[in-house]
């Protein structure tokens, strides 16, 4: 059962990743993407990691992809692919790609693949469950990098303004 | 009982991988954020499955954390490249390499 | 008096103190007067230090007073310690009596000049030098002195240095002179090396223990020796440095070139004699270099037109007697000849210089004629001096030649052949010297119209010392008399006995001497005479001789070509050598590494700067590559397979 379940969700997430990469149109990448994303959500899910998989809806794909649409729309980018200036680099892209991917394969099936022991995995949590563990986390242990993230999402903020402001 | 974890974290791979491409390939350079979005989730997704994996809290709160940056680096991301090609026709990374050396 | 002999040195440090320091400041006339003042002083010192000397015994008189401890290096010991005995004592009394008349002669020649203070400065750091010269009790503060009056005499030489030529001629001294310097450097390291010491006492009382007689080693230090006193004593072939520093200034010509450093070499043989002693093959080389010298000098001088070059080449050749005695192993004769040359010599240069003052400046004989009425006081001082020159009977040089005649025929170390050689010389001076002597002082007058109107009457500062030296030059021969015969024999046995036997004279020689003295005298009064007809009773005969045998005067008058020669063998090579490295070696080198590593930096930068395309995908693409690397690198560390 879980493992129709993880099938269709990945093949949904890597179909929809590759139709990113493909699409002509703009609009059509981002919209894949979001597809992607809500893909991944799933999984998490199926990870016991469900408030992530609600932020990972919230903010993934319900604010960063918003903001990606709005930029989109202001650039209005040509659908045509302008020819290429550079000597063609696919040969080079295609196969260390494959590399990194065979090297992955090959790291993730012989050690990090083995199977932990179903006791020493995470159980669904208790009680407000998964929130709760992080929030505690988050709250305790992770302290000082939650501040400095905060801190950083506002020095985003003004950067982001500052940058996208029109010369005067 | 989930799929065992080597085949989330194989799946992780190839969404690594695929989003690295699009960096490589695209030109449009909203495209290539985009994969660069796609990249990070892949590895979102390998941090949870190890936390799934060792009964660590911190794989997620990790993850987490990456959400977060993801979405300040999104913000200052598009505030750059709506400056750079606001004012230009075509919009290709290509066209940026005036600082070749 | 003699414990404090170190006072001799210090007062003409203080005098160049002031002078180069202070003296421009105060007034320029103290400077003469400081440094006359500063040699006159050493002079009384060095008289002091004389008189309790002759009141020690003989073993006792050689006296050696360490200073302070200089170099103590490993097995290299050197204090700094003088010695004080009779023959430095004397060569101190020569070079301060005489130095301190010429500086006073100095402080009216070069009255008005605008460089007063520097030349009283340089004089006595001269006079410094040589002391410390002949002070010293080991070879390496003889070296010290030999540099130094080196030195002194190249800024002296080159003392009117705007001329070009003046800084030329200094130049040509001073290179000249480190050509001796050279070898007398190799000299005392085969020293240190066969006697692990370099003072004086502690080398000559082993110098027969360690080196065997005529062996190669003790020839090839005496030879060195001989090529440092060569070339500071201007003898063939290292003489051409002589005539051309008649540039510096005319006291400068007396006390340098013909009282003191020009002696140097001299008394470098006299002190090392117990090595000398141990070379015979050696001295005879000393003995010949000295004859063949002063022959070629006097054949030179026969025919010069410039009043200072007679004077040059004239000291040459009795630098050349000194070498034939001492070469012969007549030590006491040559220092004698030393200190008699040093009386009529500057007395020479002095009345010439008179002369020169007095025409503001002319030097060619050419231009000079009938002028012992306008000048009576040079003229009185230049007969003395040419006198005692020539061997003029009772006057000092004709002792100091004597002996020097006699050894050279009778020493056991002597020859017929340069015996005769010695008194040939004896005729040529007497002609060179008078030729010189009527042609400025006597005949009609050829002097410039201009020049004669201003003739300049040499003042009380400069008359005074020719005076004084006049006398001595005429009487100074009878200190050979003090006590009996052979004094200065008697004077000087204690340094010449102390680590070795005299040199005896052949047998049945004594009888040679009366003799030689009549045929001397005879040939010297000779030259004299055929001067007399040649330039005053028929002047126009010179040139009519001259006419008889052009080559030879052509030969004499460029001193036998040795400059050209010189010039051939050195200087056109090591020009082109030189040309040679600056321009393309220099160039293909040294501007060839730098030029390459700037190349080498260029291109290296040109080829990494490709990696910067501009491009972000190439930027990405090499960051996969770079993050592939590292996966795999991982990997293998973690024994992934």
């Amino acid at each position: 059962m879980e493992l129709v379940y993880f099938f269709s969700v990945a093949a949904v997430a890597v179909l929809s990743a590759i139709a990113v990469l493909v699409s002509r149109n703009t609009v059509h990448s981002a919209l894949f993407l979001v597809a992607n994303l809500f893909c991944i959500a799933l999984l998490y899910l199926s990870l016991t990691a469900e408030f992530l998989a609600l932020v990972q809806i919230t903010v993934y794909a319900g604010a960063i992809m918003v903001l990606f649409l709005f930029v989109i729309t202001m650039l209005n980018p040509s659908s045509e692919e302008t020819p290429d200036k550079i000597v063609n680099r696919l040969p080079w892209a295609v196969g260390l790609s494959l590399a990194f991917l065979v090297g992955l394969g090959l790291l993730f099936l012989t050690s990090a693949g083995k199977m932990a022991s179903p006791a020493q995995a995470m159980q669904p949590a208790a009680g407000n469950g998964n929130l709760e563990a992080i929030g505690t986390s988050l709250f305790t242990q992770y302290l000082l990098p939650f501040e400095l993230t905060s801190f950083l999402l506002f020095v985003a903020m003004v950067a982001a303004m500052v940058l996208a402001k029109r010369r005067a | 009982m989930i799929a065992p974890q080597s085949h989330y974290l194989i799946l992780s791979g190839i969404l690594f991988v695929l989003g690295m491409s699009g960096v490589l390939v695209r030109k449009n350079p909203l495209v290539m954020f985009m994969s660069i979005e796609l990249m990070l989730n892949a590895a979102n997704l390998a941090f949870v499955t190890f936390a799934y994996r060792f009964g660590a809290i911190e794989g997620q709160v990790v993850a987490f954390f990456v959400m977060t940056v993801a979405a300040a680096e999104v913000v200052v991301g598009l505030a750059i490249i709506s400056s750079i090609f606001r004012v230009r026709a075509n919009v290709d990374v290509d066209e940026v390499s005036s600082l070749k050396g | 008096m003699l414990s404090n002999a170190w006072l001799i040195l210090a007062f003409p440090a203080l005098g160049f103190l002031y002078c180069s320091l202070v003296g421009r400041l105060i007034s320029r006339r103290s400077c003469g007067v400081v440094a006359s003042g500063a040699v006159g002083l050493s002079f009384l010192v060095g008289l002091g230090a004389l008189v309790e000397m002759l009141r020690l015994p003989a073993a006792a008189q050689s006296v050696q007073l360490p200073l302070w401890n200089w170099i103590a290096a490993g097995k290299l010991s050197v204090p700094f310690s003088l010695l004080v005995d009779p023959l430095s004592i004397l060569m101190v009394l020569v070079v301060t009596g005489v130095g301190f008349l010429i500086h006073v002669y100095a402080t009216g020649y070069m009255q008005g000049d605008a460089d007063y203070a520097r030349f009283f400065a340089l004089m006595n750091i001269f006079v410094l030098a040589m002391l410390m010269l002949v002070l010293a009790g080991s070879f390496l503060l003889l070296m010290v002195g030999w540099g130094g009056v080196g030195f002194a005499s190249y800024a002296l030489i080159a003392f009117w240095f705007q001329k070009p030529a003046n800084a030329a001629a200094g130049t040509k001294a001073f290179v000249m002179n480190s050509i001796g310097d050279v070898g007398l450097l190799l000299a005392i390291f085969l020293i240190f090396i066969n006697f692990g010491r370099l003072d004086y006492s502690g080398v000559f009382s082993q110098a027969s223990q360690k080196l065997a007689v005529n062996s190669p080693m003790a020839t090839a230090i005496v030879l060195l020796l001989l090529i440092g006193a060569a070339a500071k004593s201007a003898q063939l072939p290292l003489h051409t440095w002589l005539p051309d520093a008649m540039a510096g200034p005319t006291p400068v010509s007396a006390l340098i070139h013909a009282a003191t450093m020009v002696t140097a070499g001299v008394y470098l043989i006299a002190r090392t004699h117990p090595l000398y002693q141990l070379s015979p093959t050696a001295m005879t080389i000393v003995a010949t270099i000295g004859a063949l010298s002063a022959l070629f000098a006097a054949t030179i001088g026969l025919v010069q037109p410039n009043i200072k070059r007679v004077l040059a080449y004239s000291t040459i050749s009795q630098l050349g007697y000194m070498f034939l005695a001492v070469g012969v192993g007549a030590f006491s004769a040559g220092m004698f000849h030393l200190v008699t040359h040093a009386f009529f010599k500057a007395l020479l240069f002095m009345a010439a210089g008179g002369v020169i003052h007095a025409l503001a400046g002319e030097e060619d004989l050419r231009k000079m004629g009938g002028l012992w009425r306008r000048v009576p006081s040079m003229y009185l001082g230049f007969l003395v001096g040419a006198l005692a020159l020539a061997g003029f009977p009772l006057l000092s040089g004709f002792f100091s030649k004597d002996e020097i005649i006699f050894a050279a025929f009778a020493s056991q170390r002597g020859s017929p052949v340069l015996g005769v050689m010695a008194l040939a010389v004896v005729g040529l001076t007497g002609f060179y010297v008078f030729r010189a002597f009527f042609l400025c002082f006597h005949g009609t007058s050829r002097v410039d119209e201009q020049v004669a109107h201003h003739i300049h009457k040499p003042g009380l500062s400069m008359v005074a010392p020719v005076g004084v030296l006049a006398v001595l030059a005429a009487l100074g021969g009878y200190i050979n008399f003090v006590g009996g015969t052979g004094a200065i024999d008697r004077f000087l046995s204690p340094v010449f006995e102390r680590y070795t036997d005299p040199v005896p004279l052949a047998v049945g020689a004594e009888g040679m001497q009366e003799p030689l003295m009549m045929v001397s005298v005879l040939v010297g009064l000779g030259g004299i005479f055929v001067a007399y007809l040649m330039y005053v009773r028929f002047p126009k005969a010179a040139a009519r001789v001259g006419g008889w045998y052009p080559g030879l005067y052509r030969l004499f008058l460029n001193k036998w070509y040795v400059d050209e020669l010189y010039g051939f063998l050195f200087l056109r090579p090591g020009r082109w050598l030189g040309e040679l490295l600056a321009g393309p070696v220099d160039g293909a080198i040294t501007d060839g590494i730098v030029r390459g590593a700037a190349r080498s930096v260029e291109w290296f930068a040109l080829g990494f700067k490709r990696v910067e395309t501009g491009f972000v995908r190439d930027y990405a693409l090499a960051i996969l590559l770079g993050a592939t690397v590292v996966l795999f690198y991982l990997m293998q560390i973690g024994g992934v397979r």
